[in-house]
């Protein structure tokens, strides 16, 4: 397992470059879920003001 | 609006027929909205899996290079995401020329909703390239032909997004405008592909090929085409999915998009 960990000794390299893109494709992921709420909620506020006048 | 996608490939008498029916279907946003929505949790579950078995296959299977070491099992998020940048700004290209000549409204989407992912994988081979460089090379950065091109790759993405923003007060204008670089960035892509063999580089030349024949074994091979198609159906999810927002939004004071939003529980 340490010897896994320890990448033959290339660890930091390795290990950085999986973060950077496990990391990358995660923001990305609650990026889409993020949007999603606000183009939604945006409809729903417009169809309120709509349906008030 | 009720049709499922049964009664859509049913429908008309010959196979090609329902092909082209099927494609002015996806013309349509409403209707791109509701097919797209079949597809993406699949999407997504695919990507998750083939990823498992990648990093699980990439990173304790796979053998160590004899010159390389370890570090080569960088390779598998590397390449993987620098084929995705290429890939998916090719199908921006596409996609531009179809919203200028046509006037499509959902290549419009798929075009702008592929731009952040496309930069995304273009930032990871940047980076992971960095990181990969420093052990190998001695260098985190080295102004050779293919890090350049990757480096004006990631300009033209952002740059595609800024056009957008900046007619954003106009979409459609604002689509066409950002669809017109994407086009004339096109001309970076061979650039990219070549510039290993064009120019002497620091950076090592092709040898995973489609045609030719590939110079890497089948143990490293492996692991980096489960990474290539999970990337490839993550693409799939991230650019259905904002594409789908993005017709939302742009259609939003439409009664399709209102009802979608409205028959939702919240």
């Amino acid at each position: 397992m340490t010897e896994f960990l320890n990448m033959g000794g290339y660890a930091f390299f390795v290990w950085t470059s999986i973060g950077v893109f496990v990391i990358s494709l995660l923001i990305d992921f609650f990026s889409l879920s993020m949007k999603e709420k606000t183009v939604k909620r945006n409809i729903k506020s417009l169809l309120k003001r709509k349906n008030l006048r | 609006m009720n049709i499922s996608i049964n009664t859509i490939i049913n429908m008309p008498k010959k196979w090609w027929e329902a092909i082209v029916l099927f494609y002015h279907k996806l013309g349509s946003p409403p209707s791109f909205y509701r097919i797209s929505g079949y597809f993406l949790k699949w999407l997504l579950l695919i990507a998750i899996i083939l990823a498992g078995i990648g990093f699980y296959d990439g990173l304790i299977l796979a053998p160590v290079d004899y010159q390389q070491g370890d570090t080569v099992r960088i390779m598998y998020v590397h390449v993987s995401s620098a084929w995705m940048s290429m890939f998916i700004y090719a199908i921006m290209g596409i996609c531009g020329l179809i919203a200028i000549i046509w006037r499509m409204k959902v290549a419009e989407a798929v075009l702008m909703a592929s731009a952040p992912i496309g930069a995304w994988f273009t930032l990871i081979t940047l980076l992971t390239g960095s990181l990969w460089g420093k052990p190998m090379w001695g260098t985190w950065w080295e102004w050779d032909a293919r890090m350049t091109s990757e480096l004006i790759l990631l300009f033209l993405y952002i740059g595609i997004m800024a056009t957008y923003t900046a007619f954003s007060e106009d979409a459609r204008k604002a689509a066409r405008m950002a669809a017109l670089v994407a086009v004339v960035g096109l001309v970076n892509l061979p650039i990219i592909h070549f510039s290993v063999k064009w120019w002497s580089s620091i950076h090592q030349g092709t040898t995973v090929s489609l045609m030719g024949e590939s110079k890497i074994t089948w143990d490293m091979l492996r692991p980096l085409i489960y990474m290539a198609f999970a990337t490839k159906f993550y693409y799939g999810y991230s650019m259905l999915k904002r594409a789908r927002m993005y017709l939302l939004e742009t259609e939003s004071n439409k009664k399709w998009a209102q009802t979608i939003v409205m028959e939702e529980k919240s």
